[in-house]
Order: C-alpha cells, then structure tokens, then sequence
C-alpha cells in the first residue's frame, strides 16, 4: 500500500489551487471589506442585467455545442469508417492547428474576422459591427477552437463499435438508416456525453474568445466575472458571479452524466 | 425439381483484387436441411456463407432462392437470417430487446412480439433471462441469445458462422443435441459453418467439404467418412492411412506391395489409385496368423483407444485399437476388403501461364527465369502453358533458387508428403520425403527437361474441360 505516497503531491497541488482558492471565493462573497454581510450577495443574485448575460452565456455555449455535435459526429463517423492509417493522418491534420496556442489562434481569428473575410454579417469591422454580428464571430470562434474537442470522444467510441454488430442489424431487417437510429447512435452516447462536456464547460465560462473577438465589445459572463475583479474591484460581486457560475457547469455535468449510464459507474464527476 | 431445392448457388466466385476466396461454386440446398460448410481455416466457407447472406456480393454466378436471384438483394431484405461467431449481440439491449429488434423493425404490434419472444425464451431455454444484460449472460447462454434472436423473425434459413467456437468442450457438445433439436422442431434450413469434422459429423444431413475455395465432396456424413472422394477429404475427416495403390483389377489392389481384397470395382486394370484405410478398421492379430508383420513404433493412449504405429518396414500403419500392444513387439496386420476405400487418382499437377523467351532459352514463370528445352517453336515473348509433374518439382533451401515461395499446406500421403507452396503469382505442388512446416521458405528448381510446353490456343479447349469439372451432390 506504499503506492499511495505518489498520491501525495497531487494531493498537496489540489490543495493548494482549488481547495484554497474555492475557501477565497466564498470568504470574498459573503464578506466585505472585514465584515460578514449578505448585502452584496444579494444585490448580485437579484441584478437581472447578471442574469441576462448568464443566459447569452447560456445560449452561446448551448450553440456551440450543438454545431459542433452536428459538424463533428459526421467527421467523427467518417473517419471511423476509414482504414486507421487514412484515418490517423487526417485526424493529425484536424488536430494541428491544436498545437498552436489557444490565445494566439484568437487573435488570428480576430484579424481574419476584421480583415480578411467580407463583412458579410457586420461582424466586427470596429464601428459598424452590430451585436447579432459580434455573436455569429464569436460562435465561429468557439465552434473552431472546441470542435476538435467533440471529435476525438467520438471519434475514439465510434471506432471501437463492432462492426459485426451493424451487420447483426442489417440481418435482422434494418436499413442503413434504421441500423443507425438503433445501433450507432444509442452505443455512442458516451461519446457524445463527453464531447458535449468537454465542449459545454469552457464554452460557457469563455471569456478570451468574446474579449478578443468582440473588441472589448462583446461580454459573456466570464468578462462580466473579469470585470469585477478588474474594471470596478468588488470582489464579493466577482466571487457570488462565480459561485452561480460553478453551480450552473455543476448541474449540467450531473444532467449529462445522468444519460450517459455507462454501467461502469466511470462518470467525469 | 426446381422448387425443392430453397437455395441454389450457381457458378458463384469471388475474388479480392485477384485473390481467389470461392472458385465456381455450384451447390444446392434443400428445403428443411441441415447443411454443413466444412474446411479448414480459409477454405472460403465463410465467404460463401456471408455470400448468402449478402454481407459480400459474388463476383460472378448466381444465389437464387426459390428460383429468383438474390446475389445483389441486400441483406435486410432477405428471408435469411444469422447467427454470428462472436454473437453480435447488441450491448445496449437487454436480452428481451436483442431478440424483439427485428420484429420491431417490421412494426410488429406489441402483444404479437411479447408472446413471439415469450416463445423463443422458452425454446432456447432462456425463461425468466428478459430482463438481463448481455454482459451478465455466460457464453452459452449469449449463444442461446443470438440463436433466439435469429430464429424469432422466423427465417427460411438461418445461417450459422461457427457459432460454438468459444464454448467449451462440455457446453459444444451440449449445445449441438440442442441445435439439431431445435432445427428439427422448427423444420427451418441451417447452413452451418465449421471447422470441426466432429461437429459436422454430429449434427449434418449434408456436409460441404471445401477447400482453397473448392468444393472437394457434398454428401451425407457417412458416406463423406466412408467414402472421401479425394486423400484431402479424406485426411481432414478424421484420422486416416491414405496410400497410393495398383488397382490389378476389380476387388483387387495392390497397397505397399501386399495385394488385399477390396469392395470397389470399375477402376479398369492396373490403374493408379489412393486408398483409404481408416485407423479403427485395421486390426492387430496374432503374427502366426497374419500375412503382413511390423514392429510396433510408438502408443499413445487415447481415452477410449490406444493410437499405436506399427512399422512395416519402409511404411508405417496408424491403427486404432483397445487392444495393448508395447513399443518394439512384433504385431500382424489383418485389414478386411470392406476397410479399404479406394480413390481415383488425384494427379495434382503443376500447370502454369509461362512467358517463352527462346532468344534466352527460358521461360519465365512467377517473373523467374527457368532454362528450358524445346523452345523453337516459339517466339520471343509469347505465352504458353507449361506442366510440371510434382515429382519433378525439387525443393532446395532459399538461396539456392531463385524462386521461392512459403509452404502453404503439408499432406502426408502413405510414401510422401505433397507439398503446397505459394508464390508470387502460382500455388506449387511438389513432393516431398520430409515434413515441413507451413510458412517456410523453400527455394523451388525444376530440370531443363522436366518441363512441357504447350501452344496456348491448342490447350484453352482442353482447359476449360478441366476447369469446368465440378463436384455435384448425388440423390
């Protein structure tokens, strides 16, 4: 049982950078300048401008997703159907532009966005840029930077599937179609569970993305968390903006792990 | 006629880029029949199956069942269904979904699928297994599972692609009583693919013996076990003494220079025959009384009998028997005329598409140079057909020829083993005194004389007679 000593500095890690930095949130949410008060808590909970833009976030974040379940299953589908040589070599293109840095990608985004394309949209040529504009740039954004993220889960489920299984369907009466409603659909589920996670989560609490994309312009409710630490510091704005925040990814990874009923029991919670 | 027989293949072939998986397969299944497809691994009998099943499309020939084609019908849209190796059992279903799925598919209304299932639970011996997952069932009872899955949509065949494979000595052989029952209750086709001659034996009413993609032999166990029409059918159905013999006339044959009574006549008068003996049927009699006298070389004790070789000098018996007999003693050899199964001839022999270079005085076969005689007639890089006995096929060490290719399949055939070598483009046949081992490299030489050419126009007439001479079932 000595094994459990390598535990030991991930242990001290997690302490140090999540444990103690949760304790801080909550000490900055219910106390301010010294003193203990609900007042600001409050303040924040019932300032409907907050909750608008959570649920932007929200809807942002649900879009994103859901683009990227739609562009990628079918990549992810394909691929797996590929001889694996083929295959590795295409999903390696899929994943180079990955080795670049998040934040360095944004900024080409940016000036792609504002230089390069047509303003079709009126994305974000500075002056002209309308809201619906700014919001169809930075879904761009976020679908390019999270796809990959969809991709390799289902990419990785839809290869192991047993192709005598979709045989087993074809014998038994189904047509392509059918063998895919009820076979390779229901036995990707995890698949989906975890791109869904794994592209969900930073897209909503995203702030890099619109800070960048919107010119400063554009405010999902990481910047809204941003600028309460930065613009006007009031840290117990800041920290309950982020509890609402941790509870709303929270509940969301319990719903998506409801579906996934690996039996398993290996769920990312 | 045509209607008794449910499925008809005719001329079917298939071919991967080249590589020959079935070679006009012609064959005939009646309606209610239990149909094996035996062989040894990559013998075809799986493609064929899947060909019926209509995962693989021939490359030529027709499937018809009841008369009409259905080679290029897709597979949910045949009255066939299967049971497949590793079960393909869908993981997400639990065991009363995985058989309702086709049902479901054909919009069946409820109450008329809760009592089918019902009904196929019951037959499999599943009662009370509805609710489980697939992952909780042991081998068997997934086997079970995916017959009952099969059977449910109440197919005219039910194809069966080695489904006993993974199970247990005990569990197979349980499994098969129950399979034939099963079957018989039903009165459904089953076409059954295996590799075990006992399976086979066990359970079939008619046994498909292929092999390289050819059928070898159809007909009923008894007669594919007392009767193998070839020493390859008859060395992969149980264990065999396979010699070649003179037939001196009719109900006599001459084996190992001892002449035996036999029970086959019609081969004409000393002809070059294989004959059959099987291990059980030779017997150990006292020396005093017996004609032929060997000396025991080893015994191994099997179960039920003890396998003992007894070496009569020069040639070696293989005798099954209760009886003991210890390594070195001096036993008699008495085999009975109705033991000896006599085979026409096999002549297997080397014919091969050779580009003729008489500037060089070779011909080239499989992209190699092979000096030859006789070529005048010829020119320069024309194509004719050479022959090549086995016997005049020599097997050197690889780097001493320079052609060579990977052993394929080793027959022992009473004096020699037959030797099957692939190469780049041909399948060599040689002969050989000493085993070898499959996936060794030989080298492969052939004397300048030993070879015989001929003009390709004059053979294709003579070839096409060859080829086309295919094995058919008898009533």
């Amino acid at each position: 049982m000595k094994r459990k000593y390598f535990a030991y500095p991930y242990i001290v890690w997690m302490i140090l950078f999540i444990v103690v930095p949760m304790i801080f949130i909550f000490y900055y949410a219910f106390n301010v300048n010294g003193t203990w008060t609900f007042r600001k808590c409050w303040e924040t909970l019932t300032d409907v401008q907050k909750w608008r833009v959570l649920l932007v976030s929200v809807e942002i974040a649900l879009g994103t997703t859901a683009i990227c379940l739609l562009l990628g299953y079918p990549i992810a589908y394909i691929l797996s159907n590929m001889k694996k040589s083929v295959a590795g070599f295409i999903s390696a293109l899929f994943f180079v532009p990955m080795w670049m840095n998040f934040v360095l990608r944004t900024y080409a985004w940016s000036a792609i966005i504002e230089y390069a394309i047509p303003d079709l949209f009126n994305m974000t040529r500075s002056m002209t840029a309308t809201s619906t504009g700014r919001t169809i740039a930075v879904l761009l954004v976020l679908v390019y930077d999270f796809l990959p993220f969809m991709v390799l889960p289902l990419y990785n489920t839809l290869s192991k599937l047993d192709k005598s299984l979709l045989e087993a369907s074809r014998d038994l009466g189904a047509n392509g179609k059918t063998t895919f409603f009820r076979v390779v659909l229901p036995l990707s589920i995890p698949g989906i569970v975890s791109g869904i996670t794994m592209v969900f989560v930073p897209a909503i609490t995203a702030f890099t993305v619109p800070a960048l994309i919107g010119n400063g312009n554009y405010s999902l409710y990481g910047n809204v968390i941003d600028d309460a630490f930065k613009i006007n510091p009031e840290y117990s704005i800041g920290s309950t903006l982020s509890i609402i925040l941790l509870v709303f990814v929270l509940i969301s990874t319990l719903i998506m792990n409801h579906f996934d009923t690996d039996k398993e029991g290996g769920s990312i919670l | 006629m045509e209607s008794k027989h449910l499925i008809e293949l005719v001329d079917v072939s298939k071919d991967y880029n080249g590589d020959v998986a079935l070679e006009h397969v012609n064959l005939y299944i009646n309606d209610g029949e239990f149909l094996t497809l035996l062989g040894p691994s990559g013998c075809g009998k799986t493609t064929l199956l899947r060909c019926i099943a209509g995962f693989i499309t021939p490359s030529s020939g027709m499937i018809k069942m009841n008369g009409v084609d259905i080679a290029k019908v897709p597979p949910h849209k045949r009255e066939i269904n299967t049971v497949f190796q590793k079960y393909a059992l869908f993981p997400h279903l639990n065991v009363h979904d995985n058989i309702a799925f086709g049902l479901k598919i054909k919009k069946t209304p409820k109450p008329v699928i809760e009592e089918k299932v019902e009904k196929m639970l019951k037959l499999v011996n599943l009662e009370g297994y509805g609710r489980r997952w697939i992952d909780q069932l042991s081998g068997g009872q997934q086997q079970r599972v995916a017959i009952a899955r099969a059977l449910v949509n109440e197919p005219k065949v039910l194809l069966l692609d080695e489904p006993l494979g993974a199970l247990d000595l005990k569990l197979r052989q349980e499994m098969q009583v129950e399979l034939k029952r099963m079957q018989r209750q039903l009165g459904i086709t089953f076409i059954y693919v295996t590799h075990d001659q006992e399976e086979a034996l066990t359970m079939s009413d008619t046994i498909v013996v292929m092999k390289d993609g050819v059928i070898q032999q159809i007909g009923k166990p008894t007669d594919i076990y007392n009767e193998p029409k070839n020493p390859f059918v008859a060395d992969f159905i149980g264990e065999s003494n396979i010699v070649p013999g003179l037939m001196l006339e009719d109900y006599k044959v001459r084996m190992n220079g001892v002449v035996y009574r036999c029970v086959d006549a019609g081969f004409g008068r000393n002809v070059e025959v294989d004959a059959v003996v099987r291990p059980e049927d030779i017997d150990i009699i006292p020396i005093e009384k017996a004609r032929v006298i060997g000396t025991v070389a080893s015994v191994v004790f099997m179960g039920v009998h003890y396998e003992i070789c007894v070496d009569c000098g020069g040639y070696e018996w293989i005798v099954h028997t209760t009886d003991f007999a210890p390594v070195g003693s001096r036993v008699g050899i008495q085999i009975l005329p109705d033991a000896i199964h006599i085979m026409k001839k096999t002549r297997a022999n080397n014919i091969f598409d050779a580009e003729v270079w008489p500037s060089d005085g070779a011909i080239y076969i499989d992209d190699v140079a092979f000096p030859c005689e006789g070529l005048d007639d010829y020119e320069n890089k024309e194509i004719a057909i050479v022959r090549i006995a086995p016997e005049n096929v020599r097997l050197v060490a690889p780097q001493d020829a320079k052609l060579t290719g990977s052993v394929k399949a080793c027959m022992f055939l009473g004096t020699h083993y037959e030797i099957t070598i692939s190469c780049e483009e041909n399948d060599w046949i040689a002969h050989s005194d000493d085993f070898m081992e499959d996936g060794e490299e030989v080298g492969i030489l052939v004397d300048r004389d030993k070879m015989e050419l001929t003009k390709k126009e004059a053979e294709d007439s003579e070839e096409e007679a060859e080829t086309t001479e295919t094995v058919t079932r008898e009533e």
